[in-house]
């Protein structure tokens, strides 16, 4: 393979069956690995679309400051296409972000402000929408901006389709809404009776304890009628199933990847019966960056209280 | 055995201070309901006024979400439990 740019190497990443980790004979579990992107996550995609996206509308120019609300991949994938296009960017992250996060954010030239980890990634949306009041920021806001949705549905969901025609289910993380909502509306065009099925994080009693239901927030893209269902997981089973993907699989996958196995589990076992189905898993970034979690190494009560204490949706 | 019901602390000034009540089997909003008799007020935080589910409200039943099974008529049987949490973007740590 040879390109221009590392930019023509986002997306088309591969997809690799798991069986082992299929519940049942007849149900093929297969994952998609975007930590295969150039910098490690399913968010090149969006940038890319993002940054596009402001500049085709005029609303990107050489004078402005990228400014984005991000949890880290984003700000990763920002910082790099930023870099390259020459436009400054200020990421807006939770102060409790894993480590290995705000280095690559740094090593990629992004400035960093920091929200209160406590009020999480709703913190960290509040801060950003603040700041861009000033017109010296282009906030492209991936929570409100179609533009994530479409990366999704012009790249990842027709990827899946050519590798998988037929497809009988689709399993992500929530957090955007994005990858859900894109893939989803791709695939049920194809065809309707494939399911989008939405795993979500179960977050510490902290977390929820500490907010009001007027601070409660659903991002604008995100289409609930595009799922099937949504089923919750704690980071107990997302670190369980993160670690059989290395052990049994030989994949080095996030945190949320976990999850979404688990999730996928379930779906395989409902599909069971029905002559066959494949069921695909977007995983959306490698392992790397929450090494500092010792989620792999440590013991697994000690591991699920360390990866609690930060960011691994 | 009962149907347990898992409270989030936003909740539980509605609760006396419980994190998880014992309640009897059938539809979440019968189960809503029955909380409702024992702390009044309750459903009124997690119900709107037309009698829908709150819309930063989800409510799972065994992890799953009850928009997408039968929503408030989705059936709850002994053993079974019950998570209401406040819907929250994205990520969020916990400290």
């Amino acid at each position: 393979m040879r390109a221009k740019s590392i930019l023509d190497l986002i997306g088309n990443t591969p997809v690799v069956e798991v069986p082992s980790l299929s519940p049942v004979d007849d149900v093929r579990l297969w994952v998609k690995l975007e930590g295969q992107n150039p910098t490690g996550s399913v968010k090149d995609r969006v940038a890319l679309a993002l940054i596009h996206d402001g500049e085709a509308t005029g609303k990107l120019t050489r004078d402005k400051t990228i400014l984005e609300p991000t949890s880290g991949n984003t700000g990763i994938s920002i910082a790099m296409i930023a870099a390259l296009r020459g436009y400054r960017f200020t990421a807006v992250m939770p102060d409790n972000a894993s480590s290995e996060r705000v280095s690559l954010l740094r090593a990629y030239g992004a400035d960093i402000e920091f929200s209160d980890g406590a009020k999480g990634t709703n913190g960290s949306v509040a801060m950003a929408l603040e700041m861009a009041k000033d017109k010296a920021f282009f906030m492209p806001f991936q929570y409100g901006n179609e533009a994530n949705v479409r990366a999704h549905f012009e790249g990842t969901g027709p990827e899946i389709l050519k590798e998988l025609p037929d497809v009988k289910a689709f399993v992500a993380g929530l957090g955007t809404g994005g990858t859900l909502t894109g893939v989803g509306r791709f695939l049920k065009e194809h065809d309707p009776s494939i399911k989008v099925v939405a795993a979500e994080p179960e977050l510490g009693e902290l977390v929820y304890g500490l907010r009001s239901l007027d601070e409660g927030y659903i991002p604008p893209i995100f289409d609930p009628e595009v799922l099937d269902g949504k089923v919750k997981v704690r980071a107990r089973e997302s670190i369980v199933w993160t670690r059989r993907l290395l052990r049994d699989e030989g994949i080095f996958a996030g945190i949320s990847a976990g999850a979404v196995i688990w999730v996928a589990q379930r779906v395989a076992e409902r599909l069971s019966g029905g002559g066959g189905a494949d069921v695909v898993c977007l995983l959306p970034d490698g392992g790397w960056k929450y090494l500092s979690t010792e989620a792999w190494t440590q013991e697994l009560d000690v591991a699920e209280e360390q990866v609690e204490d930060v960011l691994w949706w | 055995m009962a149907v347990q019901v898992r409270i989030p602390t936003i909740f539980r000034k509605f609760t006396n201070n419980q994190a998880v009540l014992e309640v009897d089997p059938g539809t979440v909003a019968a189960i809503v309901d029955q909380i409702d008799v024992r702390h009044p007020g309750f459903k009124q935080q997690v119900l709107t006024d037309a009698g829908d589910l709150h819309r930063f409200v989800n409510v799972y039943v065994n992890d799953e979400d009850a928009r997408y099974l039968d929503k408030l008529e989705t059936r709850v049987a002994d053993g079974d439990t019950i998570s209401l949490l406040p819907s929250v973007a994205g990520g969020a740590p916990r400290r």
